[in-house]
């Protein structure tokens, strides 16, 4: 390992502009003659628009236009779009409403954009906003998914009737029936799984600039994948053809998948610069709007069976799910619940006979898409609550019932599509109990009931499924894309290089961890590496960056192209040097012959490449190559999370005493980077299982957790230092044996936080976020 | 429509502002300034943390016309050229810092609080000091070192000036 | 933010006369409430006068067994005042629990007080030590000053000056925080003061701060935590939320209660 290559400790490049003030987010670029633009929203969550009279809007000091759904349609811009088809059981293609930029005939859930207004400042915008006069028809709204396809509920969109969108299963229902009618014992639970909001801390933002003599768009977006975003823009919505749309990502303030969808509001600041002669027209959303258009995550009920041979072995596994889509299916709304969900439903563990069940259903609140985990986080709590309540009623240590189960040798096919290739669950398990001091459990216990305080630990063993994703398989599932990356390496003359990259940063910290790995490859310094990304005009295409796959997939790419750079390369040292190309050996930034002390500095290679008065015969001048990688496989993650809590009976407050997160992420480029993944999706994680939780009233379809003076977000004090560690079995599907690490807190910590909690209190099952008020009434029997 | 003037990083600015206009937006719009960021509606985030006359406010929830004649220093003033505060250079080298909206706001709260505090910060305290900021990326655990590890090295670079 | 004028007054009596011919004024002190308020649209006042550099409302002095502290100091100068926490520790330990650092800078007593938000943590001190108000026309007992949420006595063109504290025995301030806000879900002043023993009761009721009667009379007759064991709260005057239900919030009053016995000693 260099000071710099794969495997060090390097501080990360990016920050010198982050703690000086000189980070270039959407919000902070002005564009001259720039307009702004406010959305009037709808006030109900479900209703017929009857009339919209922007007259006096329109009128309004400062306002430059004010523009509805009907001109939109008028300019046949079109709807947005779910990119991934889920075919229900019976065979039926799911059955996708509308989703019209701005709302014309209905709006649906409580924040629908009903007109925008533009003015020269934001505060003459909002102004304005306020004078637009929109005529309701206000309908019943359906909030409660449980409710959703039962018969008279309010129906949200014509196309899906009793609002269901598909009725979709995985697995083999009679072996599992079959095994379940067999069972020694059956363990049962009804879980839910809290709706939540991302709240990256930076609020989306759009502009849009239309170059009226060059016929050609720009778009600056807080998105995860510029090129995403600029294929669905030209190829559905109709903007303008990929080559008359640049799509800019500058800094990104942190997406958690929220940022990976295309929206409304970009859509709109495009076709609002055409509208209005060019000017550019800026949109950032306040942080009520965030929460009432964002994509919300998670939210899903599940009836779940396990059955169990006389010996705890899991004979087979039955789940019902629910899942929550919101007013609109959303650009992967689909997957999420299906593909990422419950083709993780065997977790770590060795199960014959799995069946899923999963019903998506639209209600009139804001839709649902992947947020940090996507479907992964909803799989691994189901599994982790069964495991651990099935321990309790089997009378089972919850650590052997898991060790037993356990999968011990790999690869392994699970009846759910998902074949590990690669893990070591008993490793990290051990690891996390030792450092947990799981066997002192009992003494400082008794210490904490000696306060007064209820103590409890807990455990989680999760599996996930990243680095998505192979380009066939995830075709064959009904995904619209390809989820493959690309990357180009530029070597200037000088020995500098540019490294172009589909992959996204929001925080990642690729320009570090990408520049690293060229480090290890050739030798250049860190500091003489570039990461271009963000930028269609720049990088030719990408897939961005979600699903904890620029390791993984990203970087992979990367790996194709300084491949070939190198092959270049030891050509044209070995003609330099007059030694054979096979003797020809990277180290340190030399190109030597190997067993001979002559070498020749990268640099020099690479001049020698520009001036090209020295090649080898036939040999192109330059030194640049592309490469396009799709992987073979997801890549298995996996780790046991350990949390230790007390609760205080007299207030239901939990403290969380201690967390030990153990995770195995394959090989790792950057290990104080992948901590801090860790750190922030434990505290995302924790959030859910103890703070956050979208509310709505369930009757007026109002959003009650609106600001942050509702939803709680995770601060400081509400989280503690966390105590995080390592194992490591290579990923063979990959070139650098790497895994991802970017979602894993997210995804294997709620479920530890809630067995502690019910361990320590006492009681099957508490649902999330396990507030104080709903601890307090589950101690005193009131739940 | 208010005439003010200010020091924003010891130079003196005047502008013409509306006077709803609050002093993050002056600092950003008027001033250019666009490391002070906003990232709610109810003044609990802390990515808008400046100082106005050396303590922290929530430019948020500060009309520009209230810092008329005041002194306000934001992130783009905190270093003395390429040397950076020793909070700034904290929390490169812990890592406290991911996407970087939040830390504007963080390390001018960070500031602050040493300030008040000195060397006697611990982890507790820190954690507790911090309630009006919040970060989704980095789960505050490295914040807090950062932070921790500032204060003490601030605590050393007084002692060795005395 | 709707449009608004803002004015700066430099001496009481010229924010007096504003008040009193401006249209729909409000009276700008730390505006940690009021431009938050503003800025959500909730709040239009066509005029808004500055308090936030009358050096005459700002400043703590101790004398005669009482503390007086002017409307406006900051939350800040309170909790970190040698005299405060010397005379009256509760109310400076109060100070250093409201909002957080950025907003106990800027934040001050009056204006929180005038505010009445019925989660806010300085009515029940107000309350719970039984102080006066002292306004550019009067002064108000405290007893007198609480309305219910949002509501006190003070009439339009009246302005808060300051606020007089009798030093009491001794006095505990314990808070449940809404785990969102922060603000109090329940916050329970208790005081020892010559009138008595005085239980002050925020962030819970459905009326804003008030007495706790029942409990009052208990600590009367045994000050100690366990004399507030057989009490239960009536929760049908208690706040409901998504954060905790009235029960809920009955049980916070009366654990929050007895952790500021055992804090007062």
């Amino acid at each position: 390992m260099g000071v710099e290559g794969i495997g060090a400790r390097v501080t990360r490049k990016e920050d010198k502009r982050f703690i000086t003030g000189k980070g270039r987010y959407t919000d902070d670029i002005a564009l001259k003659d720039m307009t702004q633009a406010v959305f009037v929203r709808s006030p109900h969550a479900h209703a017929k628009i009857l009339s919209i009279d922007v007259s006096k809007a329109k009128a309004a000091p400062g306002v430059v236009d004010v523009l509805t759904g009907a001109d939109l349609a008028g300019d046949k811009i079109g709807g947005l779009i779910c990119g991934w088809m889920i075919h229900s059981k019976d065979g039926t293609p799911m059955k996708a409403g509308a989703h019209p930029a701005i709302a014309f005939d209905k709006v649906r859930h409580v924040g629908d954009q009903v007109a925008v207004v533009i003015a020269e400042t934001k505060n003459q915008a909002r102004d304005a906003a306020e004078l637009v006069e929109v005529e309701y028809e206000v309908l019943p709204a359906i909030i409660d998914l449980a409710g959703a396809t039962a018969p008279g509920a309010p129906q949200v969109h014509a196309e899906a009737p009793n609002n269901l969108i598909y009725d979709w299963e995985i697995g083999d229902k009679a072996a599992t029936d079959a095994a379940l009618a067999s069972a020694a014992r059956i363990v049962t639970m009804d879980i839910v799984n809290n709706r939540l909001s991302p709240n990256p801390m930076e609020p989306r933002s759009a502009i849009g600039s239309y170059d009226e003599a060059e016929e050609h768009f720009t778009l600056y977006n807080t998105t995860q994948n510029p090129h995403v975003a600029r294929l669905v823009l030209s190829a559905f919505v109709g903007i303008a053809p990929e080559h008359k749309l640049r799509v800019v990502a500058p800094d990104v303030g942190g997406g958690f998948g929220a940022k990976i969808f295309i929206y409304p509001e970009e859509t709109v600041a495009l076709w609002a610069s055409k509208r209005i002669g060019g000017r550019p027209v800026k949109w950032t959303a306040d942080r009520t709007e965030a929460f009432l258009t964002d994509c919300h995550g998670r939210d899903h009920v599940t009836h779940a069976e396990m059955g169990f041979d006389a010996n705890n072995k899991i004979v087979g596994f039955r789940v019902h799910t629910i899942a929550n889509l919101g007013a609109y299916m959303s650009t992967f709304s689909s997957s999420v619940p299906t593909y990422l969900y419950a083709t993780l439903l065997s977790g770590q563990y060795d199960i014959p006979a799995i069946h899923a069940n999963v019903e998506a259903v639209y209600t009139n609140t804001v839709p649902v898409d992947a947020y940090r985990g996507a479907g992964r986080p909803e799989a691994t709590y189901l599994l982790e609550r069964m495991m651990e309540t099935a321990a309790r009623e089997l009378g089972e240590d919850p650590v052997e019932l898991r060790r037993k189960n356990f999968i011990t040798s790999f690869p392994h096919q699970t009846p759910v599509i998902m074949c590990y290739d690669a893990g070591d669950y008993e490793a990290h398990m051990s690891k996390a109990l030792e450092a947990s001091d799981y066997a002192g459990f009992a003494a400082r216990k008794a210490e904490s009931a000696a306060r007064g305080k209820l103590r409890g630990i807990g455990l989680s063993c999760y599996i996930e499924a990243c680095g998505i994703a192979p380009s066939q398989a995830v075709g064959s599932l009904g995904a619209g894309v390809g989820l493959w990356e690309s990357a180009e390496v530029r070597v200037n003359p000088v020995g500098s290089i540019e490294i172009l990259t589909g992959s996204h940063s929001h925080g990642q910290g690729h320009e570090t961890t990408f520049a690293q790995l060229v480090n290890e490859r050739l030798g250049v310094g860190i500091n003489n590496i570039q990461i271009v990304h963000g930028d269609t005009d720049k990088v030719q295409f990408g897939m961005g960056t979600y699903g904890s796959r620029s390791g993984a997939v990203g970087m992979s790419a990367i790996v194709k192209a300084l491949d070939k750079v190198e092959a270049k390369a030891k050509k044209i040292a070995a003609h330099l040097m007059e030694a054979s190309e096979a003797d020809i050996v990277i180290e340190n930034g030399e190109l030597k012959v190997a067993g001979t002390d002559k070498k020749l500095p990268f640099f020099q290679v690479a001049l020698a490449a520009y001036t090209a008065h020295n090649l080898p015969a036939g040999m192109e001048p330059g030194l640049k190559e592309g490469a396009f990688y799709d992987p073979s496989n997801f890549t298995f993650p996996s780790g046991t999370y350990v949390c230790e809590v007390e609760v205080d009976p007299e207030t239901g407050k939990v403290e969380i005493m201690q967390f030990v997160a153990a995770d195995d992420f394959g090989n790792i480029i950057n290990p104080m980077i992948v901590e801090g993944q860790v750190h922030g999706g434990l505290a995302q994680g924790i959030g859910q299982a103890l703070l956050e939780g979208v509310s709505y009233d369930t009757e007026s379809g109002q959003l009650l957790t609106g600001s942050y003076m509702d939803y709680t977000m995770p601060r400081a004090d509400d989280v503690p230092s966390f105590n995080v560690m390592h194992t490591k079995t290579v990923c063979p599907g990959n070139p650098l044996g790497m895994k991802g690490c970017g979602e894993a807190g997210a995804i294997g910590s709620p479920p530890a936080v809630i067995n502690a909690i019910t361990n320590a209190i006492g009681v099957r099952d508490i649902s999330m976020p396990a507030t104080p008020a709903k601890v307090w009434a589950a101690i005193h029997g009131n739940a | 429509m208010a005439s003010i003037s200010m020091t924003v990083n010891g130079k003196s600015v005047t502008g013409t502002v509306e006077d709803r206009t609050l002093l993050v937006n002056f600092i950003r719009e008027n001033v250019g300034l666009t490391g002070t960021h906003v990232g709610c509606d109810t003044s609990q985030c802390g990515a808008c943390v400046v100082h106005v006359d050396g303590i922290a406010v929530k430019s948020c929830t500060m009309l520009a016309v209230q810092a008329d004649g005041r002194s306000v220093t934001t992130i783009e003033g905190l270093a003395s050229g390429d040397q950076l505060h020793p909070v700034q250079a904290a929390f490169r080298e812990h890592h406290g810092l991911q996407c970087g909206f939040c830390t504007p706001g963080m390390i001018m709260a960070a500031v602050d609080m040493i300030n008040r505090y000195g060397a006697n910060l611990d982890e507790a305290t820190i954690r507790h000091e911090l309630e009006g900021n919040i970060c989704r990326c980095t789960g505050y655990h490295n914040i807090v070192k950062a932070i921790q590890a500032a204060a003490n090295e601030m605590a050393g670079l007084t002692q060795a000036a005395e | 933010m709707y449009q608004t004028t803002y004015h700066r007054p430099s001496s009481l009596s010229e924010a007096t006369s504003l008040l009193a011919s401006a249209s729909e004024a409000k009276l700008l002190a730390g505006g940690q409430t009021l431009i938050p308020t503003m800025k959500q649209r909730l709040a239009a006042p066509s005029n808004l006068i500055d308090l936030g550099r009358l050096d005459e409302l700002k400043g703590i002095t101790v004398s005669g067994g009482t503390v007086t502290i002017g409307a406006g100091t900051t939350h800040y100068a309170v909790s970190t005042s040698a005299d405060v926490k010397s005379a009256i520790p509760a109310l400076a330990k109060l100070a250093s629990g409201i909002g957080d650092p950025h907003v106990r800078y800027a934040g001050t007593i009056g204006g929180s007080v005038a505010n009445d938000d019925p989660a806010a943590d300085y009515p029940s001190a107000v309350l719970g030590l039984g102080a006066t108000v002292v306004t550019n026309k009067r002064e108000i007992a405290a007893d007198d000053f609480f309305l219910g949420m949002f509501t006190t006595a003070l009439e339009e063109d009246e302005i808060i000056v300051k606020f007089v504290f009798p030093v009491p025995t001794k006095a505990a301030y314990a808070k449940f925080a809404n785990p969102a806000s922060r603000y109090a879900m329940a916050g329970v002043f208790v005081a020892v003061t010559s009138g008595g023993v005085r239980v002050a009761v925020t962030g819970a009721g459905s009326n804003g701060v008030f007495r706790w009667a029942d409990a009052e009379r208990a600590l009367a007759a045994n000050f100690s935590a366990s004399a507030l064991d057989g009490l239960t709260v009536d929760s049908s005057e208690l706040l409901s939320d998504i954060h905790g239900d009235a029960a809920y919030r009955a049980n916070l009053v009366k654990v929050m209660g007895k952790r500021a016995v055992t804090a007062a000693g």
